[in-house]
């Protein structure tokens, strides 16, 4: 069934149809719709969850880690500042292989204070081993939070789905809301594979030994860097899982195909534009216009960040020419994130095209069409010229 | 506002009339000020000054009578709120325009 | 940039309803077979009384591009208050069309030579048995009448969803009335 809603409202709709058990949020610009959607959609009774109300993000994450590791489908949401304040604890949810989904309506951090989009908050975290998946539409949304849920529960690690701030939080657009029925059947029964239970006693996440230990029952027990370790393993198989999930939920829906990467006129492509979110759809208008004018040019969409698709994105830009990569944030001092992940993912193939970086939208500073295409007819009409220093686009005030 | 040299380490803003711009149009509800029941009015001395210590766009002068700078005052309802004399009410703006008009 | 997205700029006061407005024209457009409708609000902090605007974009096709409207073909004002404080018709394509929430005649608006439709849907509003002050049903009225965008039937009948619990009727009135009391001037 078609709505015409706002993205918070999409994500709040696919979180009440995965049927969560545990709300805890905490308030901030621009997530705080989707939050008070989901107090309606309890209050209501239309969703069987507990809504926690908590004074903080730290508290909110707390919650939910104490309610995952008690068994339930616990989620919450944030942004910018607030996914910063939480910082410890998403260190901790990951650690203790919590299925917990998070949405993150993508802002800036301050100082200076900003509620504006950008991608600095998501990607301040992208070390922590949260998988990461980004939205481009708010049809993407609404789906990419139910395909979460049950990765999460698949892999045992807590998954956050992020969508820009503003732009699509709180845009409105057609999107179709699926049939709960038809959720219930692509998303079964949370069955936690580790929980407080009172019939079997333990202890989780406790002080653990640099080496392994020898349990009071005679079993092994891993030490830290086993944990860790065994983390990232599963993070690189999540890539799988996620393949699948997202091929079964074609099955059920109709809709997706596109777990890693959204190519959009790349096949016979001589130059890429590589961009997340709505930028990488924006762009699609700017492709069109580069391509009546005869240049081969497409846009590539980034749908998985974390675990990184390195081998999908080096089979999709091995042979091309030049690669643009537009990003809304920053590791400072260096260069954009997304664009040393695809160096590096480039780094061993023979043929490995040109890389340009790009850095626009911080703050919520207005993305033009027209500047899009000042910037990619740039680099596509000089792809040789080798930089490392990120190029930026929309700056004011410069002599 | 001209912005001539502006600072490129740290964002920053200084006090002045208007840097939010002309906010008095936003005003859907305004004050006035009964100058019967005002304290500082009635017995000619510096009294409370409620409404100059509370306003805070500091849109109300600490004179006697206390004045508001309508380009400016948003029609919060503060200064009304603190008053302890009662002595300002908030009156419907777009009716206060048309009986100006 | 692309032709097909017709692009449509609300003008309002924080508190007034026009996003309300915008999404009930989106929700209008949708059903009448535009695939591709993105309504976009001011985005930042927001305030009774503050001058607001939401860009509104349809076309057959789905829509890429969210950035807000630069040239839009029309331009709604639910307030004639903000015409001294806003360039409402700022960037208006050439032939755009400009529907103002103000007492007729038409010609008594002069915006550069752009068409104008007025509407006195404050009255309007008034009429329809609504408490003073709610005009962001009645301008969809107005609208449907001076674009002819989508047809008014398809308008009321999505007024009368959004509000519902909210006197549709009482809202869907004040769309036809100010429906049928909308003067378009001439170029």
């Amino acid at each position: 069934m078609h709505i015409i809603e706002s993205g918070n409202v999409a994500a709040a709709t696919g979180v009440m149809l995965s049927r969560a058990q545990v709300i805890a949020a905490y308030p901030i610009t621009p997530q705080t719709p989707l939050t008070e959607k989901l107090s309606e959609f309890v209050e209501s009774g239309q969703l069987g969850a507990q809504y926690i109300p908590v004074e903080s993000e730290h508290s909110a994450m707390a919650v939910c880690i104490a309610a995952s590791t008690a068994g339930t489908r616990a989620f919450t949401a944030t942004s910018a500042n607030g996914l910063l304040y939480m910082n410890e604890q998403l260190h901790w949810a990951v650690g203790a292989r919590l299925p917990i989904v998070m949405c993150v309506a993508n802002r800036g951090i301050g100082a200076p204070w900003t509620v504006w989009n950008d991608h600095q908050d998501s990607m301040a975290q992208r070390d922590v081993g949260w998988i990461q998946l980004y939205a481009n539409d708010h049809q993407q949304i609404i789906d990419t939070v139910i395909k979460a849920f049950r990765l999460a529960q698949t892999v045992s690690i807590p998954v956050m789905v992020c969508y820009d701030g503003y732009l699509l939080s709180h845009t409105y657009m057609p999107f179709d809301r699926p049939e709960q029925s038809e959720v219930d059947r692509f998303l079964p029964a949370f069955a936690p594979k580790h929980f407080l239970d009172p019939q079997n006693p333990g202890n989780f996440n406790t002080v653990t030994l640099p080496d392994v230990r020898q349990g009071v029952d005679g079993v092994m027990e891993p030490g830290y860097i086993e944990i860790r370790h065994n983390l990232h393993q599963d993070l690189r198989a999540a890539l799988e899982s996620y393949e699948e999930i997202d091929r079964d939920f074609v099955k059920h829906f109709g809709r997706g195909g596109t777990p890693f990467v959204e190519e959009y006129r790349c096949d016979d492509a001589r130059f890429v534009a590589v961009a997340i979110g709505s930028l990488s759809y924006q762009l699609r208008d700017v492709i069109d216009i580069m391509r009546e004018d005869g240049i081969a040019i497409g846009v590539m969409g980034v749908q998985m960040y974390r675990p990184f698709p390195d081998q999908a994105i080096a089979r999709a830009l091995s042979g091309k020419e030049c690669v643009v990569v537009l990003e809304k944030a920053l590791s400072y001092g260096n260069q954009g994130p997304l664009y040393g992940d695809i160096k590096s993912a480039l780094y061993r193939l023979a043929d490995r095209p040109v890389l340009h970086n790009y850095i626009l939208g911080l703050g919520g500073r207005e993305i033009k069409t027209q500047q899009l295409l000042d910037a990619l007819s740039e680099s596509c009409s000089e792809p040789k010229a080798i930089e490392d220093t990120p190029r930026w686009i929309g700056l004011k005030l410069q002599e | 506002m001209a912005k001539k040299d502006y600072c490129k380490m740290i964002s920053r803003s200084k006090p002045g009339p208007g840097d939010g711009g002309n906010t008095g149009s936003w005003r859907v509800m305004r004050p006035i000020i009964n100058l019967d029941k005002c304290i500082p009015v009635k017995t000619g001395k510096i009294a409370c000054f409620n409404c100059w210590l509370y306003c805070p766009d500091c849109v109300v002068t600490k004179t006697i009578p206390p004045t508001i700078d309508l380009s400016f005052c948003k029609g919060c309802g503060i200064c009304a709120e603190e008053c302890p004399a009662d002595a300002i009410e908030m009156v419907d703006e777009a009716s206060q325009t048309e009986k100006e008009k | 940039m692309r032709k097909d997205i017709i692009e449509i700029r609300w003008h309002g006061r924080g508190g007034q309803g026009a996003i309300t407005a915008a999404k009930i024209v989106a929700n209008g457009a949708f059903v009448s077979g535009y695939k591709g409708v993105v309504m976009a609000p001011t985005f930042g902090t927001e305030r009774r009384g503050a001058p607001v605007f939401t860009s509104l974009k349809i076309s057959r096709e789905k829509i890429y591009d969210l950035s807000p409207i630069a040239t839009p073909d029309m331009v709604v004002v639910l307030d004639h208050t903000l015409l001294d404080e806003v360039d409402v018709v700022a960037g208006l394509k050439e032939n755009g069309l400009v529907i103002l929430n103000a007492p007729p005649p038409a010609s008594a608006y002069n915006f550069g030579g752009a068409r104008v439709a007025v509407s006195d849907v404050t009255t309007h509003g008034v009429t329809a048995g609504l408490p003073p002050g709610i005009v962001n049903s009645g301008i969809i009225g107005a609208f449907a009448k001076a674009s002819g965008l989508v047809d008014i039937d398809t308008l009321i009948r999505a007024i009368e969803e959004e509000f519902t619990g909210k006197k549709p009727e009482l809202n869907a009135r004040a769309a036809r009335i100010a429906y049928e009391n909308t003067s378009v001037g001439e170029k």
